[in-house]
């Protein structure tokens, strides 16, 4: 298998990376778009929105991430990644990637004092609860009728998956719990 | 259960702005032009460094009123600076809801002997530092993110290149000691013993590391990144140049691709005039503002 790409213009692409290499399996960081040729499955990392919207538009990123999905290749977003990914932002539609037919609000909770720690359910990947850090979260405020909704937390869908995308308004690369990058390794490898 | 205000919950905003670039800002037009050429956060201000240092008086928290403008005015994350050891300032930020306080040498010392208890509070703090142990001193308070004091305002990179290799260099020194050997190092360091354990283990802060204070360039910026830096701040750097969005456009491109000299090449052409710059030996010694609070 080749490695899983992690998109590293701006964010926590490094925590992702590790993540995966404690899983077991090879990671790199992804800076232009030829580089998605050498990666199975790409994670669009947490980080700010609208620096890596303008940094993916500037080197051609959109087309080239579309054309990787379309060949089969699983898709993971997190928190800003999530948000990039989605069909709408804050009610309107986003003409930029629209890999997920979402409707997500950025900075949803609020300022950063806002930010939190917390246990939610996630059937998907059996007990314990997972330990979700939110921060500067975005909220999906509208799921599509494609949107397989896999955990929630205050009554809206934190975790979701639409075919090969998954997204997380959270950040699973912040914490020890590996459970969630392995399950998109399994997305990749088309066990599920 | 929620657990709001927690270090992970703090230290992980710093996560998120890693490769990015933090401008600082004076006003909502300014804040919005940051925001637009790709910065991570801006630092809002009442006066940027080179017009402190220029004007001279006391350096302080800045106007609520105006923080509050570029609050409103962008959607990325605000920083605001507090003088050291001012936790009344820091109080007045969190209670505005700031996204992180910058505890900085760049205004006028409130303490001369402490720096403010940064466990207290649920806002996120980062902090300067010229070495390792200065930056151990600082997380050991609270702070959940360090930059290189550099010196600010200048537009002179070379202090900004000496804190971040001290700081390198003081990581890879622990992480060659044998263990026994630490307990000493923390004394010399002046620094906690547990964090100094774990950096040695760990090879790293723990928590995230940027660059501060002189850079002005594409290239002042990528140099900091491959010395070590995480991320960079760029304060009188972009708006006493002559042309600020597209150097603030350029250098977010350059933080991105720090070890592309093509693209680095690329950013850098036609940017207009940079800041003056200041040669440090021309600073008095008592102008230098790296040596507050240590």
């Amino acid at each position: 298998m080749k490695a899983v790409g992690v998109l590293a213009l701006q964010g926590a692409f490094r925590e992702h990376v590790l993540m995966f290499r404690r899983c077991g399996a090879a990671a790199t960081e992804v800076r232009l778009p030829g580089e998605l040729e050498e990666v199975s499955g790409l994670v669009i990392p947490g980080g700010e929105s609208t620096t890596m919207t303008k940094l993916m538009v500037e080197y051609g990123f959109p087309d080239r991430i579309r054309a990787f999905l379309n060949a089969g290749n699983p898709i993971f977003g997190t928190c800003a990644g999530a948000i990039v990914l989605s069909g709408h932002l804050g009610g309107k539609k986003q003409d930029f990637l629209n890999l997920i037919d979402l409707d997500i609000e950025r900075n949803a909770y609020g300022r950063q004092v806002e930010s939190r720690e917390t246990e939610i359910a996630i059937n998907a990947l059996g007990s314990p609860a997972f330990h979700a850090v939110f921060i500067r979260a975005p909220i999906i405020r509208t799921v599509g009728r494609e949107v397989e909704p896999l955990a929630d937390y205050e009554d809206t869908v934190v975790f979701a998956r639409q075919g090969k995308v998954l997204v997380a308004t959270f950040h699973p690369e912040l914490t020890d719990d590996p459970r969630i990058h392995r399950y998109f390794l399994r997305m990749i490898e088309g066990a599920i | 259960m929620e657990k709001f205000g927690t270090f992970p919950v703090k230290s992980g905003l710093a996560e998120m702005l890693k490769g990015g670039v933090i401008m600082d800002v004076t006003c909502p037009e300014h804040a919005r032009i940051a925001e637009d050429a790709g910065a991570v956060a801006v630092m809002a201000l009442e006066r940027v460094p080179a017009d402190i240092r220029a004007q001279g008086g006391v350096a302080r928290m800045t106007d609520p009123e105006i923080i509050e403008k570029i609050m409103d005015a962008v959607t990325i994350p605000v920083m605001a600076k507090v003088r050291i050891g001012h936790f009344v300032e820091a109080q007045i930020l969190e209670s505005l809801g700031i996204d992180f306080v910058d505890e900085s040498e760049v205004l006028t010392p409130a303490d001369e002997k402490f720096h403010i208890y940064k466990w207290n509070f649920k806002v996120p703090f980062v902090c300067g530092a010229t070495d390792l142990g200065e930056a151990l001193r600082r997380i050991g308070e609270g702070a959940a993110m360090i930059r290189t004091k550099g010196e600010a305002g200048t537009g002179n990179v070379v202090e900004a290149v000496r804190h971040m290799r001290a700081i390198c260099d003081g990581i890879s020194r622990l992480s060659s000691l044998p263990e026994e050997e630490l307990m000493t190092e923390s004394k010399n360091l002046g620094a906690p013993y547990e964090l100094v354990r774990r950096v040695a283990a760990e090879k790293k802060l723990p928590v995230v590391n940027f660059s501060a204070g002189g850079i002005a360039t594409p290239a002042d910026a990528a140099l900091m990144m491959q010395l070590g830096a995480e991320g960079v701040f760029v304060g009188s750097g972009i708006f006493k140049s002559e042309n600020p969005a597209k150097r603030a456009h350029a250098i977010v491109q350059a933080v991105t691709h720090y070890r592309n000299p093509e693209i680095l090449a690329k950013v850098s052409k036609a940017l207009g005039e940079a800041m003056a710059g200041l040669e440090i030996s021309e600073i008095e010694k008592g102008g230098l503002l790296q040596f507050r609070g240590n």
